[in-house]
């Protein structure tokens, strides 16, 4: 019997369908991608039902690491030309009498993370670029009486922006003082309503586990 | 290597063009794709966090003289948030001369919710009964109508507890947050944060002394 040769192919999928979907999925991820800023300091929000969400826009966050180190972010919305960001700088530093370079200004503008930086120690912490050395400076912004420069962050950006809504974003095992501090100084300041960020919990209370 | 073997082919005679696949091998991008899906995926944050929202009064000013809110004393009920997810709480007023005794309790469902559900009785029902009613359709509103709809019937409430919380020194953030999740549970009208006073720390910390007695004896 005469051999039959088998055409000896190899098995080849057409990846093209394949290569069109991830691209259709990878154009998709990088433009709804928007980074984790990265934080200065871990912190756990705690649970709660809550369901609102945080609004994109005109927020400011005060974060209060476990520490009860207190930090501070602007966020103007990216894609604002208001310059928010600048504006408060310069007025935290003409009232504390540090003239900020526009390059500083710039750089500080474009920084999107929660700061912790003393406004004295704010001109070396913009000139550094390296993380790590930024870290060092990462000391919580004074709030106690004597120096009371959280306050003044406060004062400027509701001055700068009116309309901006105020987030608290704690640690779940800071100390109730730290919290109460900073909702006083805000309270003095004249924020009325407060945001608190938190996880969504799923509870269910009807009437029948109620009884 | 392919060079190679063409140069032996050309020896053998007759010059034929190779024929090359047209196919492309796409298995490294496709890997590579995956990679980066995979890395946007991780790094995207996809679930916004939450907020809660809590309205505090305004500070009122040293010298300004308001008057006190007056509260009902039989519907006050005071709550103090104690460290280690502990909560004491008596009803009425602080009397120094003669303290009422704390009862302690927890976040759990049998613990502080059952107490206050039990004096919440009858606004939970009927905020009970108008969520019921707007999921079976009964009522037709607007989602953003309910919200407003149930504020007016917790403000309404002329015979549910008033809730003063009054954390703890000790006390943390997250019972801060969970006794306000709580009270939007339980749908308590009114309720506030009032700093403890040095009474009700004392009944706290010898609260704390007793408990942490027994556990020792216990042992």
């Amino acid at each position: 019997m005469p051999k039959i040769k088998i055409p000896h192919k190899t098995p080849r999928i057409d990846m093209t369908p394949m290569v069109d979907l991830f691209s259709l999925l990878l154009t998709f991820f990088m433009l709804t991608a928007t980074f984790r800023p990265n934080e200065p300091a871990p912190v756990d929000t705690p649970f709660s039902i809550s369901e609102k969400k945080t609004p994109d826009a005109n927020i400011m966050t005060i974060t209060v690491a476990n520490d009860g180190r207190v930090f501070f972010d602007v966020d103007n919305g990216h894609d604002t030309i208001l310059h928010f960001r600048n504006k408060i700088l310069k007025e935290m530093g003409t009232h504390y009498n540090i003239e900020f370079t526009p390059e500083e200004l710039r750089k500080f503008e474009k920084g999107s993370s929660p700061f912790g930086v003393a406004i004295q120690d704010m001109k070396t912490y913009l000139n550094t670029d390296d993380p790590n050395e930024r870290m060092a400076f990462e000391k919580g912004i004074p709030i106690d009486s004597l120096d009371n420069q959280f306050a003044y962050w406060v004062l400027y950006t509701r001055t700068v922006n009116p309309a901006v809504q105020t987030l608290v974003k704690g640690d779940a095992q800071t100390e109730y003082p730290a919290i109460k501090k900073v909702l006083d100084e805000l309270q003095e300041k004249g924020v009325k309503q407060f945001n608190l960020i938190t996880n969504l919990e799923k509870i269910e209370v009807t009437q029948e586990n109620a009884e | 290597m392919a060079e190679i073997v063409q140069e032996d082919k050309q020896k053998g005679g007759k010059r034929r063009p190779k024929k090359h696949s047209t196919n492309i091998d796409m298995t490294p991008m496709v890997d590579l794709m995956c990679l980066l899906i995979t890395f946007f995926m991780l790094t995207t944050a996809f679930s916004k966090p939450k907020i809660m929202q809590i309205v505090l009064p305004e500070k009122i000013k040293d010298r300004e003289i308001v008057e006190r809110p007056k509260i009902v004393e039989y519907r006050t009920v005071n709550v103090i948030l104690g460290p280690d997810d502990k909560i004491f709480w008596y009803p009425g007023k602080l009397d120094p001369a003669n303290p009422p005794v704390l009862q302690e309790t927890d976040f759990s469902d049998t613990g502080l919710r059952a107490m206050l559900i039990e004096r919440n009785r009858a606004l939970f029902n009927k905020i009970a009964d108008f969520n019921n009613k707007i999921l079976t359709g009964e009522i037709k509103m607007p989602e953003d109508s309910v919200e407003v709809a149930v504020k007016a019937l917790k403000k309404d409430d002329d015979t549910g507890p008033i809730v003063l919380i009054k954390p703890y020194k000790t006390s943390v953030y997250k019972n801060f947050v969970d006794i306000i999740d709580e009270m939007s549970i339980v749908g308590i009208g009114t309720y506030t944060f009032t700093d403890i006073n040095w009474a009700e720390e004392q009944m706290v910390e010898r609260a704390l002394g007793e408990t942490a007695s027994t556990g020792n004896t216990d042992k």
